[in-house]
């Protein structure tokens, strides 16, 4: 099963290669990894998308935790949780389509963020079923390239007070 | 500039002595000559070594035997690569360790400079951690974290890369009283609800096993559980790694378990309705087959790391701590709840687990034949190392057989008495250990029981040992062969005796001689005793003893890799 796992880490040089040489050690999975400073600038948030049974993520919360580096290891899998990613698509254009492609731009509620007489490259930010629903609709006119960060997570706030 | 500055090399040191280091072992070079110049009128004890790998090993064993964090102090790119292996041994088994290697200047790292290697790259996953120090004012910081983090919790190698230039920067000497180290809480403190439980498991057990392992040497937990196991009555097997931490000569004890355990401790893991894990990770060599490890168990497992727990096996109880608190906690609560009906009864029930267990203990004894006409017979010389010495030394070993036969028939009665590379298995551990453990006690008898092959690994360090009057004595068990890779070849497979034959080897008494070292050998048995008492008479140097054993012996009883462990091979 995919686990969306957040990590605090000290915010010193070599703390990626850390975390980095854990899983791959331990032969465990990093499906998608993104890195960014906090409000703190000593202190860095990681979001790790990774798989495995209940004892293997296990294994990988507590080899987070024994990390020196390491200030908190988070599994949101269970927990009610936001998560966006961002995709930057380039796809070919032409006169007769470019209505088209910017309707479905539309409808994602994406943006066009540069245009040659060729191409369109469309930003988009969602979950990964959105990103993968606007990624098959622009198939058909021809992806030329695709960028996509890593997956960001925020547990959500207390709805009742 | 301040008056009151001081170099960083300077600083390094005064740190150590701080710290409360008396000896480091070392080997020095370009970038660590700052220290080096330090340390020519210091008052710290300084090991040269011939080879940095043994100045690690050397440490490894004074730690081992004190329980100290050895020190290591070499130079960059050789001479930090060649303390990787020793790293990764420490790191195996847990020993507290730090490994100061000097490194280029900060303005040439990462221009592929001479004698640059990125040692904290290279050691990230054998080190418990590690430090590159950029600037002279962490320096102070990150020496005293490098020594808190490698003694606290489950101990472990710590390595500390100090560029040229940070050694030869200047600030004031600001040693800190203590870490802040707020992403680094090692548990001591075991649940105690997790206790109760677990003594409501044994309580309700009949048939109760301990299974300890090195983390009861670690902790200082030998008396603890010397305790607990007699209060409770419980039959008791240790690992390689935790031979010493239980009494080799009490009634309970069965031996070590395992791949080269007895039929004894064995039979009982295998039949046992309740296994007591402490200070044990389920190691592959120790459990066999895993499926099929203490089928009818329920499991209790103390141990400090969480990652150690559920790895291999599941178990039903787990207790993260301190094992040496845990077993206290364990014990007190029999005296407090003690003597009551459930005590009683669970006595009871105990006997005819006993009888069992000592009908086990008799049957397939650990055992060999000695010919007086015939080969000297491997076993046969660690025994009567036991006897000469009455089981009071340090014994170290090398890989293989050499260690098998050491842990099988010398009976260890204290803990840090037997040092041995057991995780990471390396050859070439004994000989510079048994010099390490030496020099902090040097009125105490060390042995090496080594192999042929393991010896030749670290030989170079014989020099070190003639120069500081270091008198280990040294067992080569010397059978010509790679014994235990022959022994696979001969059981599986078909004695294609692939590689393993090292006959063309050193006359070791020579050799001992033509480094200032005492050499002597054996070759009937009736020559065994007086090569032992006449190595035991030299108090002033390394003594090498050749014992040509039967090159055809086995280590038995064996499991096969992969098998269970009643499916054991027998004599």
């Amino acid at each position: 099963m995919r686990h969306t796992i957040s990590v605090l880490v000290s915010n010193e040089f070599g703390v990626l290669s850390r975390i980095s040489g854990l899983f791959s050690g331990r032969g465990f999975n990093i499906e998608s990894l993104s890195v960014a400073e906090t409000l703190d600038p000593l202190v860095s948030r990681m979001t790790i998308v990774t798989s495995g049974d209940d004892n293997i993520l296990e294994q990988i919360s507590k080899h987070l935790n024994k990390l020196i580096s390491v200030i908190k290891v988070q599994d949101f899998t269970s927990e009610d949780h936001i998560e966006r990613e961002l995709a930057l698509i380039k796809v070919s254009s032409n006169a007769a389509n470019r209505a088209e492609i910017l309707s479905i731009v539309d409808i994602f509620r994406a943006k066009v963020v540069d245009v040659s007489p060729k191409t369109y490259t469309v930003e988009i930010t969602g979950d990964e079923e959105k990103i993968g629903a606007i990624i098959e609709l622009m198939r058909p006119f021809g992806i030329k390239e695709i960028v996509r960060t890593g997956r960001a997570a925020m547990a959500r706030s207390l709805k009742q007070r | 500039m301040k008056k009151t500055e001081k170099t960083g090399a300077a600083i390094f040191i005064e740190c150590l002595i701080k710290e409360g280091v008396d000896t480091v072992f070392g080997f020095p070079g370009g970038a660590v000559l700052p220290i080096y110049d330090v340390l020519y009128d210091a008052p710290l004890n300084h090991i040269l070594v011939r080879h940095e790998q043994g100045a690690v090993h050397m440490a490894d064993g004074y730690a081992r035997a004190t329980g100290r964090p050895g020190v290591v102090i070499v130079t960059s790119g050789p001479g930090a690569t060649n303390t990787v292996t020793g790293i990764a041994t420490a790191y195996m088994d847990s020993i507290p360790m730090v490994v100061f290697t000097g490194q280029v200047p900060t303005a040439l790292i990462g221009n592929d400079a001479f004698q640059e290697a990125d040692i904290v790259g290279i050691t990230r996953p054998c080190t418990k951690h590690n430090y590159l120090v950029k600037d002279i004012k962490d320096l102070q910081r990150i020496i005293k974290e490098a020594f808190y983090i490698a003694t606290t919790g489950r101990p472990g190698p710590v390595l500390v890369d100090m560029p040229k230039d940070v050694l030869n920067a200047k600030t004031e000497l600001n040693y800190p009283d203590k870490v802040e180290l707020g992403s680094y809480q090692p548990t001591y403190k075991g649940h105690s609800g997790q206790i109760k439980k677990a003594m409501d498991l044994i309580l309700a057990s009949k048939r109760p096993v301990v299974y300890a392992g090195g983390g009861v040497i670690l902790s200082g937990a030998a008396e603890e559980l010397r305790h607990f196991a007699v209060k409770l009555g419980i039959p008791t097997t240790t690992t390689l790694m935790g031979l010493g931490g239980f009494p080799g000569t009490h009634p309970l004890f069965m031996g070590m378990l395992g791949m080269h355990g007895t039929y004894c401790a064995n039979m009982a893991v295998m039949n046992t309705d309740c296994l007591i894990a402490i200070g044990a990770r389920f190691d592959d060599r120790v459990t066999g087959k895993i499926d099929e490890f203490a089928p009818y168990a329920k499991i209790i497992h103390v141990d400090i790391d969480p990652t150690s727990i559920s790895k291999n096996v599941k178990v039903d109880v787990p207790i993260v701590g301190d094992v040496k608190g845990v077993l206290k906690e364990m014990t007190r609560g029999m005296s407090l709840g003690g003597g009551g009906g459930a005590f009683n009864s669970y006595k009871k029930e105990l006997e005819g687990w006993h009888k069992q267990v000592n009908a086990w203990a008799n049957t397939h004894t650990l055992s060999y034949k000695q010919d007086a006409g015939g080969k000297i017979k491997p076993q046969f010389v660690v025994e009567k190392i036991y006897e000469a010495t009455k089981g009071d030394a340090i014994i170290t070993t090398e890989v293989g057989q050499n260690q098998m036969w050491a842990a099988q028939f010398f009976k260890y009665d204290r803990p840090r008495t037997f040092l041995t590379s057991g995780g990471l298995g390396t050859m070439g551990f004994g000989f510079p250990a048994a010099i390490g453990a030496q020099i902090a006690f040097p009125k105490k008898t060390v042995f090496g029981i080594a192999g042929d092959g393991s010896i030749q690994m670290n030989i170079q360090e014989l020099a070190t040992a003639v120069q500081y009057k270091v008198p280990v004595k040294i067992a080569i068990l010397n059978n010509m062969m790679l014994g235990m890779v022959r022994q696979w070849q001969e059981f599986f497979y078909d004695k294609r005796y692939s590689h393993t034959c090292v006959s063309v080897a050193p006359d070791f008494v020579k050799l001992a001689e033509a480094y200032g070292a005492v050499g002597l050998r054996a070759t009937r048995p009736g020559e065994v005793v007086p090569v032992i008492k006449e190595a035991m008479k030299v108090k002033d140097r390394p003594v090498i003893m050749d014992f040509k054993v039967d090159p055809f012996e086995n280590v038995y009883p064996m499991v096969p890799s992969g098998q269970p462990l009643n499916k054991m091979l027998i004599v």
